[in-house]
């Protein structure tokens, strides 16, 4: 670990922390219909919309109305992505003759765009069309993104409102979300791709001659407008197989510092929504300050562990950190500070391959998915499922002195309680389950790439990443098989929806209960010791649930590291 | 619920034709003309004929070159196409190893590239950078040590003063921007070609 890597770490949280409160501001008076700087442009486009279909914006909607309308939404996404990807070759802009995607990756694909996972079983330059890059994969990456802030949205309503029937309008949110928020930002942050040096063209994979003579064909393509809502949008689907390690989805140090910023940008500053909503700022600041301090926590093990390297190339006499896997541009700080914000928010672009990573800097990785990703999370993802954890604390805490739990001035009782446990629980049944499925699957098992622990870490990493909807990968694995395929989309559609119905249900709950005032028997959950009780919580179901998975993959490796075991 | 068909189908078919086609195509008709070297990929032209990407590794084989790191690219196998073959720096299908640090087959390829170089250039000790692969396979990178490493070598094949040598990776390297973020580095493709440039004056 070396000074200016500290310093870059630093700047990086400096730089989202001051992007909070006006994000924070802006995203508040878009949600709640304000006039912002943008409304002379969007507002007759957003009317517009609202009229060709049929949406009164003033007429708000139950609990199960916004999430059956969420769902009819996503039925008809899937629909069409499904279809442009077995289609593409003959639709137009495929100068690289891609031919059909076979069903299974489309259904797996298409499951992964969604959900906001992003899972790449494919090689983007090496399958799919610019048309699916654009118009199946841009696409999803907004849509998702702004569902996933929507879903938010309605939670936060259901605290900051009372006795109401209402959390918002679906398409309201998704709408303006998308107009307001997303493609403003990606506009002039495309434009900053391109300068840095990002391909953004329909021209064809481009034929070059090497200094020695030999072919080299570069694929190129529209690819800074997708990277920029990739990001923004915590999607993290590359357009080229090896997403943001490529250097044309991420050509300089400059765009590799400003993506990970982008990465966390909209999910810190949600935190603030809720905080000016729920009428207390410092309600935010306390969310925030949970998420900064396991962050900063797993920052600090990945970039310890990357930076001492491995002992078996030591052991070949090298020096220096663990380059295997690492582009040189990015080193060893940028690559692990990348791997932990990545998998903290629920984005999995990647600009390093986890898979070479040390045991515990990799382990750091999959521990952020398995807590959910709540650390900022993904955007909108990230708060629910933050708030349904801190519901878990005030439970906990209100057992521990008697007193009926209440936040921000709701009571939390035990249909909340077991939404929240319920929305908890489903995630690591799928990716235990399935690894446990596929670890004594002959055919399965043949996927590892690794030996030894390392490719029981392959699996759990997969399953991991497709429940939490991260989407990153040890990208040995693969994953490119009918049972992989059909088991990872599973995986995809359990771990976002089966969380998004209980937490609508906890918000349509919420939103039905009287406010009441805090009293002196209230805790107040602005402070130290509310910010300790929820890491603490968060730590103690996280790790009783995938502690002895985590003892068989990455703990014993590191061990076996350490004796210079190989396998 | 059933009204919820209609804001579905149609908020869905304009949200896909602004976000999937309007906000793509419109981006590149901007690219085209305001940023249309990176646009089309900072393609490098010499007499006439497109030699590479600023951006992208290529490979280099001869004593006369700098090398790059090594790259796990692959490409499929021209006799079977369900197999896949090595491709050292295929642009057309990027990718790592995927080896973990556990792994015999990484320290095994690691070691037969180490004793490799230190055969070249026993004095010096090898830079890890020239021996493992990056996470694209299309690194355009190496460390500035790792060229240092390799002047005595390209000198000898160019009948070059090392000092002469020297100084053209000094030139090339690039340092931190603005002294903080990334890492110091050597653009393979542009030595290469300065290289080239100075040995034909």
């Amino acid at each position: 670990m070396t000074v200016i890597g500290w310093i870059q770490i630093l700047l990086f949280c400096a730089i989202v922390v001051a992007l909070v409160k006006p994000l924070g501001w802006y995203m508040t008076r878009v949600f709640n219909g304000e006039r912002t700087l943008l409304s002379p442009v969007l507002r007759p486009v957003e009317a517009g919309l609202y009229w060709i279909g049929g949406v009164d914006e003033k007429r708000e909607q139950h609990w199960l109305t916004y999430t059956v309308a969420m769902l009819l939404f996503h039925v008809g996404g899937f629909l069409v992505l499904y279809a442009v990807m077995r289609l593409q070759a003959v639709l137009p802009f495929n100068p690289a003759g891609q031919s059909a995607v076979a069903e299974d990756l489309s259904f797996n694909t298409a499951i992964s765009f969604i959900t906001n996972t992003n899972w790449q079983n494919y090689g983007g330059e090496s399958t799919m069309s610019y048309l699916v890059q654009m118009l199946g994969l841009t696409h999803q990456n907004f849509l998702s993104a702004a569902t996933g802030i929507a879903l938010a949205m309605a939670l936060i309503r259901g605290f900051s409102r009372s006795s109401m029937r209402t959390v918002g309008n679906f398409w309201v949110d998704v709408t303006r979300c998308t107009l307001y928020v997303l493609l403003p930002i990606c506009v002039v942050y495309t434009l900053f791709l391109i300068w840095q040096g990002m391909p953004q063209t329909l021209g064809a994979y481009v034929d070059a001659t090497t200094l020695e003579g030999a072919k080299q064909t570069i694929a190129v393509g529209p690819v800074a407008s997708q990277v920029a809502i990739k990001m923004l949008g915590t999607n993290g689907g590359g357009f080229f197989n090896a997403n943001a390690a490529h250097p044309f989805e991420n050509p300089t140090a400059l765009s590799n510092f400003v993506q990970m910023i982008s990465i966390f940008a909209l999910g810190a500053a949600l935190t603030n929504v809720f905080g000016r909503m729920v009428g207390n700022q410092r309600q935010g600041w306390a969310i925030l300050s949970v998420m900064g301090v396991l962050f900063i926590a797993g920052v600090t093990v990945t970039y310890w562990a990357e930076a001492n390297g491995t002992s078996a190339l030591h052991a070949l006499g090298l020096t220096g950190g663990n380059m295997e896997g690492k582009e040189v541009r990015f080193g060893i700080v940028a690559s692990s500070l990348f791997a932990v914000i990545t998998t903290a928010a629920s984005c999995g672009a990647v600009n390093a391959m986890h898979d070479s990573f040390t045991a515990l800097g990799g382990m750091i990785p999959l521990i952020n998915m398995q807590l959910g990703e709540i650390i900022v999370g993904g955007v909108g993802a990230g708060l629910y499922g933050m708030l349904l954890f801190v519901v878990l604390a005030i439970f906990v805490a209100g057992l521990m002195v008697g007193r009926t739990p209440e936040y921000v001035g709701k009571k939390i009782e035990a249909r909340e309680v077991k939404m929240a446990m319920l929305a908890i629980l489903v995630l690591p049944l799928m990716y235990l389950g399935w690894t446990a499925v596929a670890v004594v699957l002959p055919s399965a098992v043949a996927s590892m790439a690794n030996a030894g622990p390392h490719g029981f870490t392959e699996v759990l990493y997969a399953f991991t990443s497709a429940t939490g909807n991260n989407g990153s990968a040890f990208g040995g694995l693969s994953g490119n098989t009918f049972f992989y395929n059909l088991t990872l989309a599973s995986s995809m559609f359990v771990g976002r929806f089966f969380m998004i119905v209980p937490a609508m249900a906890l918000a349509g709950s919420l939103a039905g209960k009287k406010s009441i005032p805090a009293s002196a028997g209230t805790l107040p959950t602005t402070g130290g010791l509310f910010v300790g009780l929820v890491v603490g919580v968060i730590l103690i179901i996280g790790g009783l649930t995938f502690f002895p998975a985590l003892a068989l993959g990455p703990i014993v490796e590191h061990l076996s590291m350490n004796a210079n075991t190989l396998f | 619920m059933l009204k919820e068909i209609r804001p579905a189908i149609i908020l869905l078919v304009a949200l896909t034709l602004i976000t999937g086609l309007a906000y793509p195509l419109a981006m590149t008709a901007i690219a085209g003309v305001a940023f249309p070297k990176q646009a089309e990929g900072s393609l490098i032209e010499r007499d006439g004929k497109v030699v590479g990407s600023a951006l992208i590794g290529q490979e280099f084989k001869s004593d006369k070159y700098f090398h790059g790191r090594p790259s796990a690219t692959s490409a499929p196998d021209p006799a079977d196409a369900t197999k896949t073959v090595s491709a050292p720096y295929n642009a057309a299908n990027s990718g790592g190893s995927n080896l973990g640090p556990t792994s015999k087959a990484l320290s095994d390829r690691v070691k037969e590239d180490v004793d490799k170089l230190k055969a070249e250039n026993p004095s010096a000790s090898v830079p890890i950078d020239l021996v493992t692969t990056s996470a694209s396979g299309l690194d355009p990178d190496v460390s500035p040590e790792g060229a240092l490493f390799q002047v005595p070598r390209v000198a000898k094949a160019r009948n070059m003063p090392e000092d002469r040598v020297r100084q053209l990776v000094t030139n090339a390297t690039e340092g931190r921007l603005a002294g903080l973020l990334g890492e110091p580095r050597v653009n393979v493709l542009a030595l290469n070609l300065a290289l080239d440039a100075a040995a034909a004056k």
